[in-house]
């Protein structure tokens, strides 16, 4: 690249490759969820016309499925109808596919977004204060915290929280999003019963779904304070040996000033990846806390699908939550970029 | 070994005092580590109930006892009784077997296949590198619980099909791996001294990229076992892992979740043995670490 190149021009090459980056690993995760679902040795013709259709009911769904065509124009057809959002019926509700999803999908949001908020409040300064105490008794105690949260599996947790906190000191409300008798009350706005319960002024309700989600989200929480601490941990530590804290130091800023206004502001570029990427990962842990919790989101929709053997719903749901997990990722990537002065 | 042999007229012997000298620090260095010896003890003792566990067992794990059934934990069932009858405790015992397979069979499969295509793909570079590294990203930017659901509920349940599923999910880390280390062998002197004395790419992958790779995978390897002893157990759990009766502790703990109120011990201990195992191989791996990454090496 010797040839000035006009900065404008740059900026539009760069986000032309960034899109054919996403849509490359997009196309590469549909061709994941149609490979499992077509090619594996499941027949999906069984599936539909049941084991004792006659031959000519059997062929007339082979042929309704496209199953003689081409597997490379079964693909094709695959992805179109993917990008106009029809991601087949789901057997066990008989509606769209996207339509559970969507209406499945803001209850997961909701939580894994509280989860999240939490590990952000409490894992960056429990980092920060792991780096500045570095091998000392707070670095060790937060360390092991982490452990521990990398270690538990989180399923099991979210039961033995049931029982010691719901069943035992009974502080907080039990599986599911409501108490039964507030199910179906509040008009469904957003999707997130905590927004719809406040801003339809149900404050009884709002402070009944507060009580059903505290365990879950403290759960999820957990499980990402795990990762971000230990995430901001290794950060601070490289930022603190360098220079310029020295330098602060020595003109006489504050200890205090030092690592917050001068070391966490460097570090916060890198951090922001971090929490990107543990907010996917949360999409994922969810998956499990819902089922615990019959937590009425797509995890909770994946796992009884699973069980009605209903393809077309898991494989829809795993797509949904990769496109997510792919999109944080990309944004972790054009946050770091736009945000840090010396890669652009 | 107090002969120091001179390594001109015995360079094989030299070579062997010198990597006995190197394990002997390295003992000595990772001895000094508390967390990791713990870590080290929990792994040993999963190895030795998977290899004694018929006589560490009480009970046998299979057997029903219908007139103990949910029966709590005492001096007769240690750890209390399932549903059926059969004691938790001898259940855990040879749970650990099943654990063992999984993440020998996760390993064994996903390492060598990364290795191999970080290897080549680092190796050849060009649009080898870029085909493959573009496959590898896919991977990663799948969410790894999912895919490997997604994919035994297509296959059907079974110990061997997580497995599988689980590899599915667990090689693009090593390929990354392996690909770094490539970049920077490809073009060292002594790697191309060797490839004008006419050794193959085979050859040079094999015995000169992938030998520097082994200690990132070594420890790599090592947490990422914590990672998948508790995927496999999200699997069972789930029901997708090892169908009953095999006393596998993710679907242990799925059976008892039905009793956790009232027989909370048939979900809680299980979940404990999950716990223990995956917290003592993330305790080894970070002391592995310590002392193993060149990066963090250099700097004491």
């Amino acid at each position: 690249m010797n040839a000035p190149v006009h900065p404008a021009l740059r900026i539009i090459f760069g986000i032309a490759s960034w899109l054919l980056t996403v849509a490359i690993t997009l196309l590469g995760l549909a061709a994941l969820t149609f490979f499992i679902g077509r090619v594996l040795p499941i027949d999906p013709v069984l599936k539909i016309v049941g084991e004792k259709a006659s031959p000519e009911v059997y062929q007339r769904v082979f042929l309704e499925l496209g199953l003689d065509k081409p597997l490379w124009q079964q693909f094709w057809e695959y992805i179109t109808k993917i990008l106009r959002g029809d991601f087949g019926t789901s057997f066990s509700t008989t509606r769209p596919v996207l339509t559970d999803l969507l209406n499945f999908f803001p209850a997961t949001l909701e939580l894994s977004t509280l989860g999240l908020l939490l590990g952000v409040v409490l894992g960056v300064p429990m980092g920060v204060a792991s780096a500045y105490w570095h091998e000392k008794w707070p670095d060790h105690l937060i360390r092991i915290v982490g452990l521990i949260g990398y270690s538990v599996p989180i399923f099991w947790l979210g039961l033995v929280g049931l029982f010691v906190f719901y069943y035992r000191l009974g502080w907080v409300s039990g599986p599911g999003q409501l108490d039964v008798f507030f199910v179906g009350v509040v008009d469904r706005w957003t999707g997130s019963i905590l927004i719809d319960s406040a801003l339809q002024g149900e404050w009884e309700i709002f402070f009944n779904a507060i009580s059903h989600m505290t365990l879950p989200t403290i759960l999820l929480g957990y499980y990402s304070l795990a990762y971000i601490s230990r995430m901001t941990r290794s950060v601070m530590l490289d930022q603190l040996t360098r220079e310029y804290v020295l330098t602060a130091r020595l003109k006489g800023a504050s200890e205090f000033r030092v690592v917050m206004g001068h070391a966490l502001r460097n570090a916060a570029i890198p951090l922001v990846t971090v929490i990107a990427l543990s907010y996917g990962g949360l999409l994922e842990g969810s998956v499990l806390i819902e089922t615990i919790f019959s937590w009425p989101g797509i995890g909770n929709y994946i796992y009884s699908s699973l069980f009605a053997a209903d393809m077309n719903a898991v494989l829809g749901g795993t797509l949904l939550v990769g496109v997510v997990f792919v999109f944080l990722n990309m944004l972790s990537d054009v946050l770091y970029r736009t945000l840090d002065p010396r890669s652009r | 070994m107090s002969v120091i042999a001179d390594p001109i007229i015995d360079p094989k012997r030299a070579l062997r005092a010198a990597r006995i000298a190197e394990f002997k620090s390295f003992a000595r260095r990772f001895a000094r580590n508390p967390l990791g010896m713990v870590g080290l003890i929990i792994v040993i003792a999963l190895l030795v109930c998977a290899a004694l566990a018929p006589i560490l067992a009480t009970h046998d794990p299979y057997l029903p006892a219908l007139s103990d059934r949910l029966a709590a934990p005492g001096a007769e069932y240690w750890f209390g009784a399932d549903e059926l009858g059969r004691d938790i405790y001898s259940r855990i015992i040879f749970g650990s077997r099943l654990t063992l397979l999984i993440v020998a069979l996760v390993i064994v499969t996903s390492a060598p296949v990364g290795l191999v295509i970080g290897a080549i793909a680092g190796n050849y570079g060009g649009w080898v590198d870029r085909i493959f590294m573009r496959i590898t990203d896919v991977f990663l930017a799948i969410p790894k619980l999912l895919l490997a659901l997604a994919f035994v509920a297509a296959l059907g349940p079974g110990i061997v099909n997580a497995a599988l599923a689980i590899t599915l999910t667990a090689w693009p880390p090593y390929a990354r791996l392996a690909r770094a280390e490539a970049l920077i062998v490809r073009n060292s002197d002594y790697v191309n001294a060797i490839r004008l004395a006419g050794a193959s790419d085979f050859h040079i992958i094999v015995y000169h990229i992938m030998p520097m790779c082994l200690s990132s995978v070594i420890v790599r390897m090592t947490f990422d076992m914590a990672g998948i002893i508790l995927t496999a157990a999200g699997l069972g759990f789930i029901g997708l892992g090892a169908q009953p009766p095999l006393p596998e502790w993710g679907a242990m703990i799925s059976t008892g979740r039905k009793f956790i109120f009232d027989q909370w011990w048939v979900a809680t201990v299980p979940g404990f043995a999950i716990f223990i195992v995956s917290l003592g191989f993330n305790l080894l791996g970070d002391a592995m670490r310590d002392l193993l990454d060149p990066h963090l090496r250099q700097r004491r």
